[in-house]
């Protein structure tokens, strides 16, 4: 039972998600993003940073990273997949996830706390968090401003593949499309945000609500091992 | 054989907001240029392509300008042959 965190070149998020992943109970594995495999990986994290420098658009050229073709079949065969921040930007440039992150309406890099609404409980990502709580959990992106033409945002949202939204008191802090933060795929396998649980998995931190979707995840995981086992 | 040097001009699609150019628009006044409007950001990419025959070399053009160069769900382009051909 082993979470693989891929390592782009300008990834700077990867050490806290290995470490949040461990804390979550999981074993867990840096993955280079020159490797053609997974590592015997059981669920897969995109991690925040600026992978390729963040060159043409975030995620545009990571998406062609070696790497990138064994996650792709990790998805199709329903792996767990996540994407926090640059890793989600990486997800949506490789059609893993629906829609695009734009330049934050502000144009500003926009970094604080925000307060997550979480529209399902039922899903690999979410199952641990209690029902009806949000989330308290950190930001920091240039490119966060979700965007999907209306009519698919419409069925999206119809799918229930929105899952995570700004609320109140914070708000949205980058003008993404009806306060998305976070979206699952059709197949309920792969979910990407902005927001970053891996910086919110201890007290310590400010917060320990990212801990609960990455709980979500390790739980998952070894639900999923039992089943096939 | 020949080489092929083409330009390609990535915009944001219309109809989609585009921050960068309205921030630019935004300091004109500064610079005396109220009659400017309408200022939109976009991208330019210039490569050299080795083909016998500019249409492959086009057609490689507009497959990498699908795939990386830009991403057409919010950005539209053109691509303009510079240097090569008859």
């Amino acid at each position: 039972m082993k979470v693989g965190v891929i390592v782009f070149p300008g990834s700077n998020c990867d050490r806290d998600a290995l470490h949040a992943a461990r804390l979550a109970g999981a074993d867990a594995e840096l993955l280079w993003h020159q490797r053609p495999e997974l590592g015997g990986a059981d669920a897969v994290i995109l991690p925040g940073g600026f992978a390729h420098g963040d060159y043409l658009r975030a995620g545009a050229i990571a998406r062609f990273s070696p790497i990138m073709g064994a996650v792709r079949e990790h998805a199709a065969r329903g792996g767990l997949l996540l994407g926090i921040c640059n890793g989600f930007q990486v997800l949506t440039e490789a059609g893993l996830l629906p829609g695009v992150l734009r330049r934050n309406t502000s144009l500003r890099f926009e970094h604080g706390w925000v307060r997550l609404a979480v529209e399902r409980y039922d899903t690999p990502f979410t199952h641990a968090v209690p029902e009806g709580a949000t989330l308290r959990l950190p930001i920091a992106h240039g490119e966060g401003c979700y965007y999907l033409a209306t009519e698919q945002l419409d069925a999206l949202e119809a799918a229930g593949g929105v899952l995570f939204r700004y609320a109140p008191p914070e708000g949205n802090p980058n003008g993404s499309a009806r306060d998305v933060a976070g979206v699952l795929d059709a197949g309920g396998r792969v979910c990407g945000l902005m927001p970053h649980p891996e910086r919110a998995a201890e007290a310590l931190l400010g917060s320990d609500d990212g801990m609960l979707l990455l709980r979500s995840l390790v739980e998952s995981m070894a639900r999923r091992e039992a089943l096939v086992g | 054989m020949g080489r092929f040097r083409y330009s390609v001009s990535i915009m944001p699609r219309e109809g989609i907001l585009d921050p960068q150019g309205r921030a630019v628009e935004a300091a004109l006044p500064q610079l005396g240029a109220e009659s400017v409007s309408g200022v939109r950001v976009g991208r330019r990419v210039e490569l050299s392509v080795d083909s016998s025959h500019e249409a492959q070399a086009r057609a490689l053009v507009e497959r990498l300008a699908a795939e990386i160069l830009a991403n057409p769900l919010v950005e539209g382009w053109q691509i303009d042959l510079l240097e090569g051909g008859a």
